[in-house]
């Protein structure tokens, strides 16, 4: 932003105090449509569910609804199905992540070399990030880890004989669907992050002797930082809040071995009508994912904005 | 250490000789190899998709089978029967949900996205910090008195209900990306803009539109992806008449009992209209799912 500013007459510095005193309403009105839109549908939503934690509401018992106070809360503390869902919720988002990302960077590396149809097998690498979700977990379930006639068994079948993949291993099959849907974000991230690279750099300390693996670490790595971590929060956000694969895979079982929290608290308020306890579950995730999500704001605000506006 | 190399070094590269350096990256064996395994995981990778379309076209009875069939002679009864049972209705809802939220996220969210990327002041993050956070807070947590409220207003099963949602869910990613498209924009050309006495909204459409257009088409097409994806409200406040090409496909197995080959045209018509515009614009892909932080 500097080098445009800079060839004009007056000083920049100018122009900042002159501006930040005559911001004017005609500058933020623009805004406003957008910001009362979202905080209308998106957060006036929160603030009630709030309130709704504080009532015990069952929705198939009509007049059931009075103030409990903390009572809900009381119960979810105690829930062992809220726990388990908790922890399943992090082994997904965790194991998801890192391994998409694993994977992603090993993607990218190996598309950053010219080679024949380049392009082409970009497009084979990132399509299953395209598949609609629903239909990804569909074709999951029923063409890969069914127990006779998927393809997982085909392969597998000689190696580990029949397992029924998703009754046995229910988690780790919904996260090997989810990794094979979130490893084309994080190879786009890197690969972008990768080409952003000087080559200069990598071809000079060639020149000098540095052996590609070191090449790698010392040089590649550090520069890629920024950009891993960029796909490690993004793909959290998301993959935090992962509704359609559990529901379409598993239903949350057997029993709550897959339940992650999106799937469990949709099922105490959809299935079990209990607006009251789930709304409780929902206002706790809220305040996780609240000290979370501003920890990782800083970080991609930071790491990208902040760069962009002292460059 | 390495960082402070990187970034004394591109003026110093940028004078040496390179002839010599450049003919080291030709593609040598090495890079056949690597380019072999390439393809190979990019095919792993594509294989189920390619499975999918493959077992649309199959009759039921070849797509089960314990041994995985490829050489089949390929059929378009399962694609007749998805389309008799009505899929119709469902695509028509989605379309409708799609391309209104889509609008209604360019409208409110162009004016935001330039009143934020005119200054940078303490003002334009804070409400750029609000708009991201929206996208990070759980959704199932607000979809109670959602569920509620379009109750008490008579507005469950309802396409339009779908549309308030979508763009709302959208116009957080749509804000960000924007914003950094209209970065772009040289400040010469606002400041003159601003100095012919051209009122906003003249500058907003004369000025900054024509130069941001490929943006604006980049942050539509990212927004029509997820609400035609889209699953949790749709499934949840949606019924018989409201009802998006997701909620077919779930609909679709339990009515139909589990047949694949069905199952897998249903799918791949599904699939289809958001992996075209995916692979068209794999670089906007990018952008718009990291808020517009890659470019």
């Amino acid at each position: 932003m500097t080098a445009v500013t800079a060839p004009s007459a007056v000083p920049v510095g100018t122009i900042r105090s002159r501006s930040t005193r005559q911001v004017s309403w005609s500058r933020r009105a623009p805004l406003l449509p957008a910001l009362v839109f979202v905080v209308v549908v998106t957060q006036v939503p929160f603030v009630v569910t709030i309130w709704y934690s504080l009532n015990s509401w069952n929705l198939v018992r009509p007049g059931s609804r009075q103030f409990v106070g903390l009572a809900n809360y009381v119960h979810v503390a105690t829930d062992v199905q809220f726990r388990t869902a908790l922890v399943n919720t992090v082994v997904l988002t965790a194991g998801t992540v890192i391994i998409s990302m694993v994977i992603g960077v090993a993607l990218a590396v190996l598309l950053d070399r010219k080679f024949l149809g380049r392009s082409v097998v970009r497009t084979l690498l990132i399509t299953p990030f395209l598949v609609m979700p629903v239909a990804a977990a569909l074709l999951w379930k029923t063409a890969m880890f069914d127990p006779t006639f998927g393809i997982v068994d085909y392969v597998l079948g000689p190696l580990v004989g029949h397992v029924v993949w998703l009754s046995r291993f229910p988690l780790a099959s919904v996260m090997v669907e989810m990794i094979w849907q979130w490893t084309p974000f994080m190879m786009l991230l890197v690969l972008a992050g990768l080409q952003s690279m000087p080559t200069d750099v990598v071809e000079a300390a060639g020149v000098d002797g540095a052996r590609p693996f070191a090449i790698f670490r010392e040089l590649t790595l550090p520069h890629l930082r920024r950009y891993i971590e960029l796909g490690v929060v993004l793909g959290a956000i998301y993959v935090v809040n992962e509704f359609d694969s559990i529901y379409m895979m598993t239903q949350g079982g057997p029993g709550v071995s897959s339940t992650n929290l999106p799937y469990y608290i949709y099922e105490r308020a959809f299935l079990g009508f209990d607006v009251g306890q789930s709304a409780a579950m929902g206002v706790v995730v809220l305040a996780g994912t609240i000290l979370v999500a501003t920890i990782a704001l800083r970080l991609i605000f930071t790491s990208f904005t902040g760069r962009e506006e002292a460059a | 250490m390495a960082a402070t190399d990187t970034l004394a070094a591109p003026p110093r590269a940028a004078t040496r000789p390179t002839p010599a350096i450049r003919r080291r990256r030709r593609p040598g064996i090495g890079n056949v190899v690597w380019g072999v395994v390439a393809w190979l995981v990019g095919i792993l990778f594509f294989f189920p998709v390619l499975w999918m379309v493959l077992s649309s076209f199959k009759t039921e009875a070849a797509a089960y089978t314990n041994v995985p069939q490829f050489v089949f002679s390929p059929t378009l009864a399962e694609y007749r029967h998805v389309f008799s049972s009505g899929v119709g209705s469902y695509f028509l809802n989605s379309a409708i949900a799609t391309v209104v939220s889509v609008v209604a996220v360019l409208l409110l969210g162009t004016p935001a996205a330039f009143a934020l990327s005119l200054r940078p002041i303490k003002k334009t993050s804070d409400a750029l910090f609000f708009f991201l956070s929206t996208k990070m807070l759980p959704i199932v947590a607000a979809i109670i008195p959602l569920f509620v409220a379009a109750e008490a207003v008579h507005m469950l099963d309802n396409v339009w209900t779908l549309v308030i949602l979508y763009t709302a869910m959208n116009l957080p990613i749509a804000v960000w990306m924007m914003r950094s498209f209209l970065l772009e924009v040289p400040s010469e050309l606002l400041e003159a803009a601003e100095m012919d006495g051209a009122r906003l909204w003249r500058s907003l459409r004369e000025v900054i539109l024509p130069v941001v257009s490929p943006g604006l088409a980049a942050t539509a097409l990212i927004c029509a992806i997820f609400a035609w994806n889209e699953f949790f409200f749709a499934v949840n406040i949606t019924a018989a008449r409201a009802a998006t090409v997701p909620v077919f496909l779930v609909g679709f197995i339990s009515s139909q009992g589990l047949y694949w080959a069905q199952l897998a045209a249903a799918a791949t018509i599904a699939t289809l209209p958001v992996v075209l515009a995916g692979w068209v614009a794999q670089r906007q892909l990018v952008r718009g799912l990291s808020f517009g932080a890659i470019k």
